[in-house]
């Protein structure tokens, strides 16, 4: 009824295979792009936007990143965190080698750092598979976490051993640093991210997206109609790092304004893996509504208390978010296993039909 | 030239010139690799038996040896003079709670999620390790706890053996511990040999459609196994929290574990126990004669760098299962 492509008649291949082929999606989509450009920066307070916002979009382009390489190419990876610290620190670094460099350009860069990377820890891919293939790039995310914390260099010797952000403008409005506002930052890390899903949903639609899931299905079978594994394997782990190492700097740079070796550790690889299972693997959409969910749960947690006028001791907020966040995983893992991105399809089916059962 | 000498040759002329000091370190390096193998060998115990990769028995460790030190707390805060008595009465307790635990993941987690992909299962068990985080701190509270050593009659001290011109010191506790470990990994190998209970629980990790043809209750074995793993975390919590404290700061040492295990392979008990040995000793041995040339604090990756190694040339690990793949 409300969610309906009849009468919608295409009359080229082009118009056919467009990202939204229906004119409902297009609208949704104008909407709330609208709602993220302009919505957002008057309406939310400063407080939201760097606590909530610009949170989420670092996430989901992280989520996002891992998405390509779980749920597309099927490799389950545990490393997620240190290739986001390394395009952290890569692009620390280009901003220091590059100061007149547009700091855009070289957020955009840091991703090969992390892509380089991410391409020698998916050596193995070819050999081990499985839960193997996860705990082998553990190793990644140790010695990269190791790494971060004993080579003074990456940090250009400062003595708290972080990463500084310094103040770079664009067009005349400071962008990163202490200068930059939550609003300017938002909308910034905005722009990437819509870039980049842009850039994702292609790929994935295209030829490399179909020999990923082609190797994600059967590894052999793909073989077998010509698909050459290794390269294949090799170039998922590159893109997937790319996407994660921009998240990485822009977390960095445009979400905390400093930070630590420690930012990228183990959890936070984990963290992001929560995000893509419970959003839907192998659904862009879906790594969006897993950052929102797994970001924005806790913060519910620690608020809605306080709204009924409960007071409780921080501690046992802090305790029952942990076990409410882990009961909540379980539950949509029974409910559903195929991840919010299904329920979100489920949903779309139901308005299509509506007012039928089916 | 320098280089090449302090990596393959001066390690070597150290351990030489020095033995008492190189068999200290094989010793800690074989008891911590026990350690590991006792959290790896919970891990093995469930993959095999349900086919979950349960990430949360780190958690389960950690959980077990709270509840113990908490329990133990309570009692004496109830009344319960003797320390000895709490000691062993919440180690009582404690067992029935990792039962109790046991038929909750059974009920609430596992059996609803009959026949879904690996990674679901693994994900729970994810949810799971939130969960008890959240419950035991909630109940015990956060902060780091002393292991009750004394009241269980834990042995302590050191003895100093005079060999080949020094003094070696172990640690009766790590005796103990190794002691224990040998004898959990035989009390095993003779429960899944020989008992009825061990013969399903083989026939389950085989294939569960055909233990379920031959009347074998699926659900049952689940308890039993997770029961069973929960023992090991308990063994474990003792073990490893009279070494350092019981804290959270525990679940690091469970992800030594996973190296542990894809070292020796998934499914294989034996493996669990080699492969903790050699990422034990390796560890132990790197940190202490290569750690110093490109920085300490090498044992944080080390372990998973050896079973990557290793996992080059054997891809299902040491002792895994073939992998054989067909169209």
């Amino acid at each position: 009824m409300f969610y309906r492509e009849t009468g919608q008649f295409k009359t080229t291949y082009r118009a056919d295979q467009a990202v939204f082929p229906i004119l409902q999606d297009r609208l949704g989509i104008a909407i709330i792009l609208a709602l993220a450009f302009a919505g957002v920066p008057l309406l939310a307070s400063e407080f939201a936007i760097s606590s909530f916002f610009i949170p989420v979009l670092v996430f989901s382009l992280a989520a996002i990143g891992l998405n390509l390489l779980t749920g597309y190419t099927g490799l389950l990876s545990l490393g997620t965190g240190a290739f986001m610290g390394v395009g952290a620190y890569g692009c620390y670094k280009l901003a220091t080698w590059f100061p007149g460099v547009n700091i855009l350009i070289l957020i955009l860069a840091s991703g090969f750092f992390s892509a380089a990377v991410g391409v020698v820890f998916g050596l193995p891919s070819l050999r081990i598979k499985g839960f193997y293939l996860a705990v082998a790039t553990l190793a990644a995310q140790f010695f990269l976490s190791w790494c971060f914390v004993r080579i003074p260099w990456l940090v250009n010797y400062n003595i708290s051993g972080a990463i500084e952000v310094p103040t770079r403008t664009l067009f005349g409005i400071a962008v990163t640093g202490p200068n930059a506002t939550a609003t300017t930052r938002y909308l910034v890390a905005l722009s990437i991210v819509v870039l980049m899903t842009w850039l994702a949903s292609n790929l994935v639609r295209g030829r490399f997206g179909r020999m990923w899931m082609a190797v994600r299905d059967m590894d052999l079978a793909a073989e077998l109609i010509g698909i050459r594994l290794y390269r294949t394997k090799l170039l998922s782990f590159a893109v997937s790092s790319y996407f994660c190492g921009v998240a990485g700097a822009m977390m960095a740079f445009l979400w905390f304004g400093s930070s630590e070796a420690d930012t990228f550790n183990i959890n936070q690889s984990f963290f992001i893996l929560f995000m893509v299972i419970i959003g839907g693997l192998g659904s862009l959409v879906g790594s969006f509504f897993g950052a929102i969910f797994i970001w924005g749960t806790p913060i519910m947690l620690k608020t809605v208390p306080r709204l009924f006028g409960l007071s409780i001791h921080a501690a046992t907020v802090e305790h029952l978010t942990f076990m409410i966040l882990g009961a909540l995983i379980i539950f949509f893992l029974i409910v559903e296993p195929h991840g919010l991105a299904r329920l979100w399809q489920i949903g779309k089916q139901k308005l299509r039909v509506w007012p039928f059962p089916y | 030239m320098d280089l090449l000498y302090k990596i393959f040759l001066d390690p070597f002329l150290q351990m030489g010139s020095a033995p008492d000091l190189l068999v200290q370190t094989l010793w800690e390096g074989l008891v911590s690799g026990v350690l590991y193998a006792l959290i790896a060998l919970g891990f093995v115990l469930i993959f095999k038996a349900s086919g979950v990769f349960n990430f949360a028995q780190g958690i389960m460790v950690v959980f077990a040896a709270l509840t113990l030190v908490g329990l133990h707390a309570m009692l004496r805060h109830w009344g319960v003079s003797s320390g000895t008595v709490a000691a062993y009465l919440a180690l009582a307790l404690t067992v029935v709670v990792m039962f109790g635990l046991a038929i909750a993941i059974e009920r609430v987690v596992l059996r609803p999620l009959v026949n879904q992909p690996d990674i679901i299962l693994f994900m729970a068990t994810f949810g799971m390790t939130y969960f008890l985080i959240g419950l035991g701190e909630l109940v015990f509270g956060g902060e780091p706890k002393v292991m009750i050593a004394d009241d269980l009659h834990l042995p302590r001290g050191a003895i100093d053996v005079k060999m080949l011109g020094g003094f070696v010191s172990f640690q009766k506790l790590d005796i103990a511990a190794a002691l224990i470990a040998s004898v959990m990994v035989a009390v095993l190998a003779v429960f899944f040999q020989k008992t009825r209970i061990g013969r399903a629980l083989r026939a389950v990790a085989d294939s569960h459609k055909a233990a379920l043809s031959v009347g074998i209750s699926l659900e049952q074995i689940w308890v039993v196994v997770w029961f069973a793993a929960g023992i090991v975390a308990l063994v474990t919590g003792i073990m490893w929290g009279a070494r350092s404290d019981v804290s959270f700061a525990l679940e690091i040492v469970a992800l030594k574990a996973l190296p542990v295990l894809i070292l020796g392979g998934l499914t294989s008990i034996p493996g669990a126990i080699v492969g903790g040995i050699i990422i034990g000793v390796g560890e132990k041995l790197g940190e202490f004669y290569w750690g110093p040339l490109i920085g300490s604090g090498i044992e944080s990756w080390l372990a998973y760098v050896i079973a990557l190694v290793f996992l080059m040339f054997r891809p299902q690990g040491l002792f895994g299962e073939r992998i054989i793949e067909r169209i």
